[in-house]
């Protein structure tokens, strides 16, 4: 089974990551974009587990340790 | 004085934290490894700056699960002064002993320079021989210093009294001009709400030792022989 994982800022934390490109993007003539955020992609490969403990284990690995929650969100979805 | 500096992997400010606990100050400082799981008999513990596990993920983030962190937390919570510089502060946050988290730069850029920080509490340990107000001049060498709180706990650091530090220019002013990294509040230095744990961006170790420029570092491990 393989977990796809993004992790992205929460709203209204301030990205400077994402207004940099942002900039960059609208100085090369991109001009329809209104914002960019910047987060990370992780990929888990998950072994030996059902799909609902796997839900619930990437669940404890994202608030434990993949995500700091504090001024990150995350979101994941499970590929049999 | 009994003190110890841990050691991660990743760790380059923990010779100088040594060097000014035991040869500056005169105290009994002892190197306490990342994989160590006892704290016992020490009064302080320091954890450094430095790049712990390659900041791999997010700064200070893997070194908050490494044994020692257990043990830290259980003597952070029995009363033991704990001070976390730079990536030691990181550290603090990420294993959930101080509030808040440390964020890229808002120049996205590693900042290496001597900055102003305004002193807005004496009433801890680490700052009890400064004056309210007092203005030290510290150096900063960071790329992810940048603070964040949600405004409820801003609020709520600030009602009891846990800002320790905030960058200001040199007469003591807090303007956004003088945030070099874009910190909520321009909070550069917070305690727990116990007062035992303080974490800062600054490097009060650089500015400690005579034969070195600035003196005001020193003002902190005073502040912590004076309260003792």
């Amino acid at each position: 089974m393989l977990a796809k994982i993004h992790v992205t800022l929460k709203n209204g934390v301030l990205d400077p990551q994402g207004k940099a490109v942002h900039h960059a993007l609208n100085d090369l003539g991109f001009a329809e974009v209104q914002e960019v955020s910047i987060g990370k992609y992780l990929e888990l490969q998950l072994d030996g587990v059902s799909e609902e403990e796997a839900e619930s284990r990437v669940r404890a690995m994202c608030d434990r340790l993949l995500a700091n929650t504090v001024i990150e969100s995350y979101r994941f979805n499970l590929e049999l | 004085m009994k003190c110890g500096v841990v050691v991660f992997p990743g760790s380059n400010c923990d010779h100088d934290c040594y060097h000014i606990l035991k040869h500056i100050m005169g105290w009994d400082a002892k190197w306490v490894w990342h994989k160590d799981e006892s704290l016992d008999g020490l009064d302080l513990l320091v954890l450094p700056g430095g790049f712990s596990y390659g900041d791999y993920l997010r700064a200070g983030s893997i070194a908050c699960f490494s044994p020692i962190m257990k043990a830290v937390s259980g003597f952070a919570g029995r009363g033991g002064r704990v001070l976390g510089i730079c990536n030691g502060f990181q550290v603090l946050t990420e294993a959930g002993l101080l509030p808040g988290a440390l964020m890229r730069n808002r120049s996205q850029r590693f900042l290496c320079k001597f900055q102003s920080v305004r002193v807005e509490t004496s009433a801890t340990p680490f700052t009890a021989d400064c004056a309210e107000g007092e203005v030290l001049s510290l150096p900063i060498a960071h790329a992810d210093g940048n603070f964040y709180a949600d405004a409820d706990t801003i609020k709520q650091m600030e009602d009891q009294d846990q800002i320790v530090l905030r960058y200001c220019n040199a007469s003591g002013e807090v303007t956004d001009a003088d945030n070099p990294n874009g910190s909520a509040g321009s909070i550069a230095g917070v305690v727990n709400a116990g007062k035992n744990v303080m974490g800062l961006m600054p490097h009060p170790e650089r500015a400690a030792d005579p034969a070195l420029p600035g003196s005001d570092g020193r003002k902190l491990f005073d502040s912590l022989l004076a309260f003792a």
